[in-house]
């Protein structure tokens, strides 16, 4: 179907592109950016984007679909619901899934069930050892035939560090990358707040910013061992992102992603034991919270993802320390994209990079034109409008978790239309 | 986010006690005033009042305890309330109940208030916000010790024997020694003297026992931490010594009970390095030969045993005014 999106402000993240335009799908992908049609479109369909900016359609590097194995929490059509009402067009989902994603099979399953016009664009993260469990290492080279586009942990670590070692050399020989959360599985332990005032007061279990910066160091030195490309996904710390700096400043291949939550809190918004701060990696102090925020002002931190963890009440409900940590996500990327811009005081273009063009680099699909409004991009685009004003609630989240800390938040950034390969995914109730 | 205290209404009273975080300093001298008469009233023949008649009290216990639990019950019966005793990791929640569920199977049975006690931080938090959303703030909760968050009613018995014994707060030095990481006890008992002006507390124990941000844990509080128990106790008014929990001497928090004992057990002479007329406090159940020796527990100095009978008469002044209806 050929489409015109028209009356829009187009803003293109990757060429730096922030003006009144149209845009001119047709067969699923751009065929034009402009004032005036290419020679011989017409259009079959028109989307009006007065007042609304016309963007990249969102690239989330973490959102959990909770399938295979957790159903009661979510399902692939809720959350791809969500995904479409969030304007992400195209996810990373970690292997953490029940079984994990161990198996080709199991990615093949998921990658099928999840190509349904509508539906966003899934990459998994296949398991790097066997279950998860730290010992052996999987099929890397059969899980990327089955379509996984690197290869991690979830949030579980690799105790043993020759496994470790042996595993990134492996995924670095088929130059495959390797995702890993930084937090050492020793002194983490039994912890479930950041180990500093708030939770000296509240009389929680701490997790020391050591233990991000213990792992961070191990995977690194690693790193430039085998020579592989690594991406530390959730960073949380301060002192973790200097880490990740100097290891940018020594040409080492690593990048790295926070979660809208480290973005916007910290620590103090555990407030009486909220289960809905209950997060992994633990929000951490206000000071490491402004850090994050400039480091991905300034590039050092190359991505913002929304970490999207469905959780059941039940799941919630519960004392602090027993409460499951996550927050869903998907639907407030966006809004707390723009929060952060407009907090920061940064261009439009730089804030959307971090959630579309950006991850398209991590991912490898920058060259596919993903990410990107360009001429042979695949039309995936997101239209929103940016000033009218909403409250976070239960009722509006399309997710089946309506676990998130910004509950009663209001926020602008709405979507209108989302655009998945050309196929209109979703379009707003007015 | 939960930014408001869940334990006051909005007039600004009380009507849970959850923690004394955030309580003030009226409010805690009102709870100390309250509980005078009732210390009176252990020597009366007949120690009971009409001020909780027909009302239902539900000491839920998630975790095991005998003295607190026995202290709460001991009070509620001198106010005349009926008691119910409900030991749940032997009952319910064994059999998959979860914690809300029982509290509104309880809530059902017409309680007036509940005593909680939960291995969980912030457990009774959890509770009264349940309460409150569902419409049923007239059942108030008391936290009888949660995790290692908070024991209100013990850091005001704590507040109550200071009182008695001291009678201002604002000229002492207390030194708080031992286990502070894990301590309800302590946190409690930090955030009542930093409330009531007590404008020197040094916090004492080996840094494997004292959170990471120790000095910082309660906002503006005049915390000194000190490793050197010399260090600690000199000149001190009052010494509060912790409970050493059991499980704490093994694994990598301590070497041995007896290095403990040297370095941080209150024995006289170190005692002797605070004030003459210090006294000496403990929760209780106490470890001697561990956290204290028996020639300062049974000594002059220790007020141990009328920190048990001011408890009582604590608890009855916080029920009372949780459930009494005013006085």
């Amino acid at each position: 179907m050929r489409i015109e999106i028209k009356n829009g402000r187009v803003i293109d993240p990757a060429s730096g592109l922030d003006c009144a335009a149209g845009v001119f799908i047709a067969g699923g992908v751009i065929v034009g950016v402009g004032e005036t049609a290419p020679d011989s479109f017409t259009a079959e369909g028109v989307i009006d984007a007065t007042g609304c900016i016309v963007c990249p359609g969102l690239i989330d590097l973490s959102a959990r679909l909770r399938e295979p194995g957790f159903e009661y929490k979510a399902t692939l059509e809720s959350e791809m619901a969500a995904a479409a009402a969030g304007g992400v067009t195209r996810l990373v989902c970690p292997p953490d899934t029940d079984p994990p994603l161990d198996e080709p099979g199991l990615v093949e399953m998921l990658k099928h069930r999840a190509r349904q016009p509508g539906f966003a664009h899934v990459h998994p993260v296949g398991a790097l050892t066997v279950g998860l469990a730290g010992q052996r290492l999987t099929e890397m080279a059969e899980l990327a035939e089955a379509g996984c586009i690197a290869f991690g942990q979830a949030d579980v670590s690799v105790v043993d560090t020759k496994v470790l070692l042996r595993a990134m050399q492996y995924a670095a020989t088929f130059g495959f990358p390797v995702w890993l959360q930084a937090q050492d599985a020793h002194l983490a332990r039994g912890g479930v707040a950041h180990d500093g005032a708030i939770a000296a007061r509240l009389g929680l279990a701490g997790i020391p910013v050591v233990a991000e910066t213990v792992a961070l160091a191990t995977y690194l030195q690693l790193a430039g061992e085998t020579g592989g490309r690594l991406h530390i996904r959730r960073l949380s710390s301060a002192a973790g992102l200097e880490l990740v700096r100097a290891a940018k400043a020594a040409g080492l291949p690593v990048t790295c992603d926070i979660t809208t939550q480290h973005l916007h809190l910290c620590d103090r918004d555990i407030g009486f034991f909220d289960a809905q701060a209950r997060l992994d990696p633990p929000l951490r102090s206000a000071r490491d919270r402004a850090a994050l925020a400039a480091g991905l002002a300034d590039g050092s931190i190359d991505v913002l993802c929304s970490d999207h963890t469905p959780v059941d009440d039940d799941a919630k409900q519960l004392p602090f320390e027993e409460a499951e940590p996550g927050a869903t996500g998907l639907e407030l990327l966006l809004p707390l994209t723009l929060a952060w811009a407009s907090a920061a005081q940064l261009p439009l273009a730089s804030a959307l990079a971090r959630i579309t063009s950006d991850p398209a680099r991590i991912l490898g699909l920058d060259k596919a034109g993903c990410g990107r409004l360009a001429v042979g991009s695949p039309a995936d685009l997101c239209v929103f409008d940016p000033a009218t004003r909403f409250t976070v609630s239960r009722e509006r989240l399309k997710s089946q978790g309506k676990n998130t800390p910004f509950l009663g938040r209001e926020l602008s950034g709405e979507v209108r239309y989302t655009l998945i390969d050309g196929h209109l995914a979703y379009t707003a109730a007015l | 986010m939960h930014l408001t205290n869940p334990q006051l209404n909005d007039h600004g009273e009380l009507i849970h006690l959850l923690s004394l975080d955030g309580l003030s300093r009226e409010i805690i001298h009102d709870i100390l005033d309250r509980a005078v008469p009732f210390t009176a009233m252990a020597e009366c023949a007949v120690k009971k009042l009409p001020l909780l008649r027909g009302k239902s009290i539900f000491n839920l216990f998630f975790e095991n305890s005998t003295r607190t639990r026995t202290t709460f019950e001991i009070a509620a019966k001198r106010l005349s309330a009926d008691v119910i005793n409900l030991n749940i990791n032997t009952s319910s929640a064994a059999k998959g109940e979860t914690l809300l569920d029982t509290v509104d199977n309880l809530a059902a049975m017409q309680a007036d208030m509940f005593v909680v006690r939960h291995a969980s931080s912030g457990a009774p938090y959890l509770i009264a916000q349940h309460l409150a959303t569902t419409g049923r703030n007239h059942i108030h909760v008391v936290n009888a010790g949660d995790g290692s968050h908070s024991h209100p009613t013990q850091g005001l018995l704590d507040m109550y024997t200071i009182r008695h014994y001291k009678r201002d707060f604002t000229q002492l030095t207390v030194a708080l020694v031992g286990d502070i990481l894990h301590s309800r006890v302590a946190r409690s008992q930090l955030h009542a003297l930093v409330t009531l002006g007590v404008p020197e507390i040094r916090l004492v124990g080996p840094k494997t026992l004292l959170p990471a941000a120790a000095a910082r844990m309660i906002e503006k509080g005049p915390l000194r931490v000190c490793h050197d128990i010399t260090e600690g106790l000199k000149g001190a008014d009052v010494v509060m010594t912790l409970r050493l929990q059991n499980e704490r001497m093994q694994g990598a928090l301590l070497p041995s009970p007896q290095e403990y004992f040297k370095s941080y057990g209150l024995t006289p002479e170190k005692l002797a390095l605070a004030k003459p007329d210090a006294i000496v406090m403990h929760p209780g159940p106490m470890n001697r030969g561990i956290e204290i020796d028996s020639a300062v527990a049974d000594g002059k100095q220790a007020v141990i045993l009328p920190q048990v009978t001011f408890g009582i008469a604590v608890r009855m002044a916080v029920m009372s005014m949780l459930a009494g209806g005013g006085q």
